[in-house]
């Protein structure tokens, strides 16, 4: 069978699985939709907030990022699995004791504030919106070069799927489903890093197998390392030095981000218990950690293999897989010199093969030569990948809008039935924006995700922490924070990315900050000037410090009776 | 009340040593000193590469099973947990 057949039959049976999980688990309240009812066993919430968090772009373009960045791709690997350190420490249990339905409730409970619930309820629908525009591209893209149907018929697909299931089932059919889809995309994503680098190394961990020593008795670290650096690239784990500076800010802004998102930190308020949530937290992170840790050894597996099989190769006997993969136009050859040879270096002037970093993944299979149905396994594992984070995110906009904005904030005599209807609704339409969104995707939608982490860091990290860890702190300060913070932060990113019309240059960046770290220093000035204005403006009323105090113990109810919205 | 107070700084004792340990492994292991680690080798990795790459996620994934079990034991000692 070909490839092609293999994808058609492993995509189809997936989605299947997705289907028929998405009946079983319906959604019959709000509490249902909103939290799967609170019922969910800690190590099914660790998948399922895995398979969450782990989007198209990390199980598609990571690994071809890292192994075209060497060193430095560390800031990704541990930047997006540090942040669940601070969550399951910091956040996810108080939050949990805290015991309502989103970030915006916290907020504007604990900071008693109908206005700061409005703040918060406007940044986490920008940050989520943005975020699932770029996951319904990726569906579609996946489609489009793999079941050779057009780009927009691949994008309705994807929206039929995740419309069906979503709208159905909420938060109970979305975890459940999501369980499923961390299973197949780490499966496909494990499975050909298992076999090439048993190709490699003849280790068949590739964890291990990335720092063994080929057939030639040479460490491959130490083999890629020279090749890169006799085609003039600096070698692969060496530091650069200029950028020590700006990879430690884009780290941090990263984790903190990570810790702030509201998709993530909603999948804590589904389990039982506050000790089911930190457990929770380091299941989700040990999930995660298996595919973080083979991407660094897919990157170089990929990156060695791609440099042995091009590098002063005659075109004319370039492999299969080349050739597709120029038809796209993601691997492009120019033979400048005329010589029919591929030079693929790292001096601009002669380079004359310019490769796409997002085809390592998907072309990875094919250049190690592996059966068919692993490409096939790919494909389904990225649309499982696209799938469930879209899934996530477009609840969490559906719960802002009928949940905050509706119930909490426009109409609160709303009847449980009539906000079950709206949440409904409400995911309908954002699944519909979110798709239409991606079929046409504005020219800054894909730079804007990436800083979406940004935003968040400087924006509810330090709101929702000091709402735990600082009993004195008030609403004028959290609103002063977040707001100041936030504005900081978007105005660096929109003056220093020429993509948004920006005016700076690089070297005008301050400390060599580049905006995709700048939320690190957005979420200190966050934390200094909320401090600042809270000192000078009187403390929260009595009640609220006890709301505090209580989300700090596991045991009794967190809020007053009869609060219960 | 006073039991209170000494079951929640026990906990900042906590987060306090997990934390930096937290930030040892990925911001200076991984960043700022990986240039002198990677002089050492570890299982055929230069030493500050593999913290970036590998180390620091493990380190990460211990750090919350350790803090879930001392929590856990605090929490029965302290009698907060819950029923």
């Amino acid at each position: 069978m070909t490839a092609q057949t293999w994808t058609y039959i492993l995509v189809g049976t997936t989605f299947l699985v997705y289907i028929i999980i998405a009946i079983l688990a319906r959604a019959g309240s709000t509490k249902e939709f909103y939290v799967a009812g609170g019922g969910v066993n800690p190590i099914a919430n660790g998948m399922a907030t895995a398979a969450d968090w782990m989007s198209a772009a990390s199980f598609l373009s990571m690994a071809g990022m890292i192994a075209f960045m060497g060193f430095s791709g560390g800031q990704y690997l541990m930047g997006w699995t540090g942040g669940y350190v601070l969550l399951a420490l910091m956040l996810a249990p108080y939050l949990r004791k805290f015991g309502k339905f989103t970030v915006p409730d916290f907020i504007g409970e604990r900071y008693y504030s109908k206005n700061a619930r409005l703040v918060a309820l406007l940044c986490a629908l920008f940050i989520s919106f943005t975020y699932v525009v770029g996951q319904m591209k990726g569906v579609g893209v996946a489609f489009a070069r793999f079941l050779n149907v057009p780009f927009d018929v691949g994008v309705l697909i994807g929206i039929g799927i995740v419309f069906f299931y979503a709208v159905l089932g909420g938060m109970k059919g979305i975890t459940y489903t999501q369980v499923a889809q961390f299973c197949v995309l780490i499966f496909a994503f494990t499975v050909p890093a298992i076999f090439i680098s048993l190709q490699m190394t003849g280790n068949p961990i590739p964890q291990l197998g990335f720092g063994s020593r080929g057939p030639d008795g040479v460490f491959l670290l130490e083999k890629l390392n020279q090749l890169s650096v006799d085609l003039g690239f600096s070698a692969y784990t060496s530091i650069n030095q200029s950028n020590t500076i700006n990879m430690f800010f884009i780290t941090a802004a990263l984790m903190f981000g990570t810790a702030g998102l509201p998709h993530v930190i909603v999948r804590f308020f589904t389990v039982p218990k506050v000790r089911d949530a930190r457990v929770s937290a380091g299941w989700a992170l040990l999930f995660i950690a298996i595919l973080y840790t083979t991407a660094p050894a897919v990157a170089v597996f990929a990156r060695t293999n791609l440099i042995n099989t091009v590098s002063e190769a005659p075109y004319a006997d370039v492999p299969g897989w080349f050739t597709n993969w120029e038809k796209t136009g993601l691997l492009q050859f120019t033979d400048k010199n005329a010589d029919g040879r591929i030079q693929y270096v790292a001096d601009a002037a002669t380079n004359e093969l310019i490769v796409d970093r997002d085809i390592i993944v998907l072309a990875n299979p094919e250049i190690a030569n592996l059966p068919p149905w692993v490409i096939g396994l790919v494909v389904a594992g990225g649309l499982a990948a696209a799938l469930s984070t879209a899934a996530g995110l477009l609840l969490v906009i559906s719960t802002s809008i009928s949940h905050d904005l509706l119930k909490n904030y426009l109409r609160p005599s709303i009847t449980e039935k009539g906000e079950l209807y709206a949440a409904r609704v409400s995911i309908a339409v954002a699944v519909v924006a979110a798709g239409l969104a991606g079929l046409n995707p504005p020219g800054f939608v894909a730079e804007v995700v990436a800083l979406a982490f940004g935003l968040a860091a400087s924006s509810f990290f330090p709101a929702i922490i000091l709402g735990i860890f600082d009993k004195r702190m008030n609403r004028e300060g959290a609103i002063a924070g977040m707001i100041i913070g936030i504005l900081f932060t978007a105005f660096y990113i929109l003056y220093f990315k020429p993509q948004l019309g920006g005016p700076g240059t690089p070297d005008q960046y301050w400390w060599g900050i580049s905006p995709e770290g700048i939320g690190t220093l957005g979420m200190v000035i966050n934390f200094i000037t909320a401090w600042g204005v809270s000192r000078f403006t009187p403390a929260p009323p009595s009640a609220v410090q006890e709301l505090t105090e209580s989300i700090r113990m596991p045991r009794g109810s967190a809020l007053p009776s009869g609060d219960l919205h | 009340m006073n039991k209170k107070s000494t079951y929640w700084s026990t906990n900042l004792k906590y987060l306090g040593i997990l934390l930096s340990i937290w930030f040892t492994v990925s911001f200076l292991f991984g960043i700022v000193f990986a240039e002198t680690l990677n002089q050492f080798q570890i299982l055929g990795f230069p030493l500050g590469f593999w913290f970036a790459h590998q180390g620091a996620i493990y380190t990460f994934v211990l750090l919350i099973f350790v803090y879930v079990y001392l929590m856990n034991r605090l929490d029965k000692k302290h009698d907060v947990d819950e029923l």
